[in-house]
């Protein structure tokens, strides 16, 4: 059966996954936003900046994170000098290092629900009179619905599955940074089979209802 | 069409015996905390032998749960004295080729000057965020460092503090780059030519922690392999004596 340990790192998962989602939405948004609109020449760089969790392996991610945070890197310099001390081996570390992780399975979508919407609906709420905001949140965020469910679904699950970037930013302490996936890689180590099996088919079991619910809703018509 | 397949094939596995013969390779899983010594060791092994020693680093507790599991390494270099033992009595090694290459130190290292006083004090104040360790469940280095807090009466004080590398490579990695203060981490890493590479240390007293006699043995996958019965002899042989002194383990 499962341990305190094994329920802690579930609970920690979870709250890790909330929080990078709430925030990614936040900032995915604009982002999303701009890339469906915009002919700045700066599309093309700014959409690879934002791709590129997909291809990179999560080592690079943490080995430059963890330099980039630590006491000589320029973000570690700042939140010292903010009086925050470090972000390596914390809560507040692994946000960051999820919300760089998990950002186009967040941006992505949300950016085709805005393509898709196109011109015209926008155009009309011009004619009618409507201001940027309110033609943002009676038009374009109705219209784009799917696409916020399929962002914040992704995210939050992809989030739930990081392990690269934990493991070399973490610090394997318990409550604050021993994710699911670096509990089962403990237990697998530990030859602890029994654990770590029940904590591996919890994630299957997890990972295919999320897709199985993300996929029939898809299926059902996304209008 | 189907004799000229084999005649290719015949001549294939008669060049792959040819160059069997004279120099093999001979694949090595490593405890991470003997990774530079090693790597001297391997090059000295292979200008004196021509066999290439192939080498995997990790911690001792995952190399064991992999070779359980059908790892194709030949000879196994652990940490501690019981991970080879328990594959002895499993009969995954070759009976008898059992032998201590190396007894590791633990330390107590910062990579700042001034940080890690001589008599490692700096544990009882405790004005530090962190404190590296490697997994004490996993790797021999881990539990001996867990021990000595333990005795040292600081362990639960300090548990907060805590950080945990995955091997003892990982925590001379987060001590190396700032994150952590301070870390327990082999004397090997932070040792050469006879004196400290950089930072301040405190060598901890052998009578803190259960000794940590690193043994060596060739596995089942070694059995047959000349390569591999050359390099367990060669480990206990006057030069690699010498490159494992240099980084300040016992023997």
């Amino acid at each position: 059966m499962m341990s305190a340990a094994d329920l802690a790192a579930i609970r920690l998962t979870l709250e890790l996954a909330a929080v990078t989602t709430a925030i990614l939405l936040v900032i995915g948004t604009p982002v999303a936003w701009w890339l469906a609109r915009t002919r700045s020449a700066f599309r093309g760089a700014v959409g690879a900046v934002v791709a590129l969790p997909l291809v990179l392996p999560p080592t690079v991610i943490g080995f430059y994170l963890l330099l980039l945070m630590g006491p000589h890197g320029p973000v570690g310099q700042f939140t010292q000098a903010l009086g925050l001390g470090l972000l390596p081996f914390s809560f507040a570390g692994l946000v960051v290092g999820s919300v760089f992780y998990s950002l186009p399975f967040v941006v992505q979508p949300l950016q085709q629900a805005f393509e898709a919407i196109g011109e015209r609906p926008l155009e009309v709420a011009a004619t009618l009179r409507a201001g940027a905001l309110d033609t943002f949140f009676s038009v374009v965020l109705p219209l784009a619905r799917p696409g916020f469910v399929t962002a914040a679904v992704l995210g939050f699950a992809h989030t739930v599955g990081e392990f690269g970037v934990v493991l070399m930013i973490g610090g394997n302490i318990p409550e604050k940074t021993r994710v699911v996936s670096v509990q089962i890689y403990d237990h697998v180590e530990a030859l602890e089979y029994a654990q770590a099996h029940w904590l591996s088919a919890g994630m299957v079991v997890f990972s295919f209802l999320v897709l199985f619910l993300l996929h029939s809703r898809k299926r059902g018509g996304v209008r | 069409m189907e004799a000229r397949f084999i005649r290719l094939a015949a001549g294939f596995a008669a060049a792959a015996a040819l160059s069997t013969a004279h120099a093999a390779e001979v694949s090595v899983a490593v405890a991470a905390n003997f990774t530079a010594p090693m790597q001297k060791i391997a090059a000295e092994f292979e200008r004196d032998t021509g066999h290439k020693a192939q080498l995997a680093f990790g911690a001792t507790g995952k190399f064991y749960a992999q070779i359980r599991n059908g790892a194709p390494f030949e000879v196994f270099l652990a940490a501690d004295d019981t991970t080879p033992a328990k594959l002895e009595e499993e009969g995954a090694t070759v009976a008898g080729s059992r032998f201590t290459y190396a007894i590791g130190k633990l330390v107590l290292w910062s990579a700042q000057p001034g940080v890690v006083d001589g008599k490692g004090d700096v544990l009882r104040r405790g004005a530090f965020a962190h404190l590296a360790i490697a997994n004490p469940k996993t790797a021999p280095y881990g539990a001996a460092a867990l021990e000595a807090l333990r005795k040292l009466g600081v362990a639960d004080a300090l548990a907060a503090k805590l950080v945990t590398g995955e091997n003892i490579a990982q925590a001379h990695q987060f001590v190396a780059s700032g994150n952590a203060e301070l870390g327990f981490v082999a004397l090997s890493q932070v040792w050469a030519d006879g004196r400290l590479t950089s930072g301040s240390a405190w060598p901890v007293p052998a009578g803190l922690h259960a000794p940590l006699r690193q043994d060596a043995v060739i596995l089942a996958a070694g059995r047959d392999k000349p390569a591999a019965r050359a390099l367990a002899e060669f480990l206990r042989g006057a030069k690699a004596a010498a490159i494992i002194k240099s980084y300040g383990y016992g023997q």
